[in-house]
């Protein structure tokens, strides 16, 4: 998909349960910064009982609950069409409960390890305590995004593999354990930023369709960028 | 109530005299303290209170307050009532409400969603009232299937009778393990919480609306007695007789309040015609749907907490003419998450001159650009009038949408309004 003249597709892989709080965020503005950009966007919702479309460009997986996020990630295995994608190089941006199940391993509610789809090389599990707050962090500079901000609402430890790297060192919060946040390998991205994590920021939208439509003219600064600088200043 | 023991009595006596004190010295309504000072003296005291009344429970993510006024306000027709109608919905704001009026048989009590089986444990509830559960507050609040599990447990264990609303499969399920039900087709508008099946995780099969069923489970809507048709206004009755509701509160999701409410009233054996007189007086619950006049304008001021509360706003908004101001905080009240404007559809007030204010007001402004909605920043409802009178003089009505501590921000502003 160098070719900008063709449509961008966007497939959103089970609203119907992963889709906790605010996922859509991630959808809309990816659409939105593709649009000014004059990319034609088409977006497709995959519900838990439809099969997986292989062609898409951008995947995204949102957060769930405990069962939804068993249920999803069974049914994306059985599936297969997420993990024959990912092969074919599309870019997956995942969140939360989603991060954790295209990994190796993730935890039950018993913490109990349980197989995800293993597109990214990293195995979570339960922590102790709860991470809920404001979290900041600073990208790997190879990706060229920078300082992230986010909400984080989770239970996770996430412990990454030698095929995938850290996406960031965090500034603030507790992300995978209390060190680094996210994990990426290849155009595959795994985040606990949880719901809007794209709107909140822009550079890291702007990276996902970099990856997928090559080199994108700047935007102007806009509401995106003004709530990026002022969540920082709020949460240092 | 005069079987209470000594220690009890002495518990309740000193919650009182607190919450005067507080309501005296201006700091609330003292619904929280006088219950919170008892609790000290007597841990038992909600049962102690609650002892030989015939209490109902109410909970819901959205509408609980005001289906807890219709309610008492129904009831008033047996009797006195003791109820918590400033909203403390937590056991010290129950402790307060029964030990204000302890002549009253009745107690009908808002009941937070986390606290309901504790609360249905301790005051032995006749009656529960559940409505709707959907996302709110994910920060603080639990999980709502993991809620929705707890309600269902709580409602096995106990001989409460159910007043739910079967279009909610979520509320449904949790309502199944009561021994008796009365089920009440109230609507549901927000289904985004509810496309699976809450027994097996199931995509619900959800039409023809509103019935659902789950294909893999078989869990189904049950079969319900009371309905409502928001078209004509009208609710049918077990009998099959129909009424006209003729609220003076605005929209289907009052109305949905109120069918649920009906059917309530007539667990405790009052008849419609005896309930509806009584909920139709009611025009502002703690200060939402209340107008203000203000620089010649009316301000109708609407409390929305959760994509499920903006949803329901939205729909009563005045016609397009008619600019809206949104405000939004993100205090421990609200939630400190803000994720959730992501999850309502602003798109819907396009065409409306429409101005964001707020703690989190640019939170707002991005949500706004992305659904194309165009909009003006401002600082108060005062500044954003101000600007509404000089521009557009002919300007009469304005309607305000705001989350939690946003909305008492503006009631204080004008003064605590009713
Ligand atoms: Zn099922």
């Amino acid at each position: 998909m160098s070719d900008t003249s063709s449509t961008l597709r966007i497939v959103w892989i089970y609203p119907d349960l992963l889709s906790t709080y605010g996922d859509r965020g991630n959808v809309l503005i990816l659409r939105r910064r593709a649009e000014l950009r004059g990319i034609p966007t088409e977006v497709v919702r995959v519900h838990s009982s439809d099969p997986v479309p292989e062609e898409g460009d951008v995947y995204l997986l949102g957060g769930g609950e405990d069962r939804p996020q068993i249920l999803a990630a069974q049914r994306l295995r059985a599936d297969g069409g997420l993990k024959r994608a990912a092969e074919r190089g599309a870019v997956v941006f995942a969140v939360c409960a989603g991060y954790q199940i295209i990994g190796e391993t993730y935890g039950d509610d018993q913490n109990n390890p349980l197989p995800g789809v293993g597109i990214l090389d990293v195995r979570s599990g339960r922590g102790d305590t709860r991470a809920v707050g404001e979290i900041v962090a600073d990208v790997d500079p190879a990706l060229g995004v920078g300082r992230i901000t986010g909400f984080e609402n989770h239970q996770g430890r996430t412990a990454i593999g030698p095929a995938a790297r850290p996406l960031s060192t965090t500034v603030r919060g507790v992300g995978n354990d209390g060190t680094t946040e996210g994990a990426y390998q290849g155009t595959v991205i795994g985040t606990y930023l949880h719901g809007p994590a794209l709107p909140r920021n822009p550079a890291l939208a702007d990276l996902l369709l970099r990856w997928r439509v090559g080199e994108i003219p700047p935007l102007p600064p806009s509401w995106g960028e003004r709530l990026h600088e002022e969540r920082l200043a709020a949460a240092l | 109530m005069s079987e209470l023991p000594l220690r009890a009595q002495l518990a309740a006596a000193l919650g009182r005299g607190a919450a005067s004190l507080s309501r005296a010295t201006g700091r609330g309504d003292g619904s929280v303290i006088g219950g919170r000072i008892a609790l000290k003296v007597e841990p038992n005291l909600l049962a102690e209170l609650a002892r030989g009344r015939r209490i109902a429970l109410i909970s819901a993510t959205n509408g609980k307050t005001t289906t807890t006024r219709l309610i008492a306000a129904a009831l008033r027709e047996i009797g006195e009532i003791a109820t918590n109608e400033h909203g403390a919905n937590m056991p010290t704001g129950h402790i307060t409400a029964l030990a204000n009026n302890p002549k009253a048989l009745i107690g009908v009590l808002e009941t937070d969603e986390k606290y309901l089986p504790q609360v249905l444990r301790e005051t032995n509830a006749v009656v529960v009232v559940l409505m709707n559960l959907s996302r709110d507050q994910m920060d603080r609040a639990s999980e709502i299937n993991l809620l929705a599990k707890k309600w269902r447990e709580a409602l096995a264990a106990s001989q409460a009778h159910v007043v739910a609303n079967a279009d909610d499969p979520l509320v449904a399920w949790a309502g199944l393990a009561a021994p008796h039900a009365t089920w009440v087709a109230a609507g549901q508008r927000w289904k985004e919480d509810s496309w699976c099946c809450p027994e097996c995780g199931g995509h619900l099969k959800r039409d023809p609306d509103p019935h659902w069923e789950c294909p893999e489970c078989g869990l189904s809507r049950p079969y319900t007695t009371w309905s409502l048709d928001n078209a004509t206004d009208t609710v049918t009755d077990p009998e099959g007789k129909t009424h006209r509701l003729q609220l003076r509160l605005p929209g289907d999701a009052n109305r949905s309040n109120a069918v649920i409410a009906l059917a309530t009233a007539a667990a405790y054996g009052l008849r419609p015609e005896q309930a509806l007189p009584r909920m139709r007086e009611i025009e502002s619950v703690a200060g939402r749907y209340t107008s203000i006049v203000t620089k010649g304008v009316e301000v109708r001021l609407l409390l929305a907490k959760n994509p499920a509360g903006w949803l329901e706003s939205f729909a009563i908004l005045d016609p397009p003419r008619v600019p809206v101001i949104l405000s939004v905080n993100a205090q421990v009240a609200d939630g400190r998450d803000t994720s959730w404007l992501w999850d309502v559809d602003y798109t819907v007030l396009r065409g409306r001159r429409v101005f964001v204010m707020g703690e989190r007001r640019t939170d707002l402004a991005l949500r706004l650009e992305t659904d194309e909605v165009p909009f003006e920043i401002a600082d108060s409802v005062d500044q954003a009038l101000t600007r509404l009178k000089t521009e557009q003089p002919d300007i009469t009505k304005v309607d305000v949408i705001a989350n939690y501590t946003a909305f008492q921000q503006i009631r204080t502003a004008y003064g605590r309004v009713q």
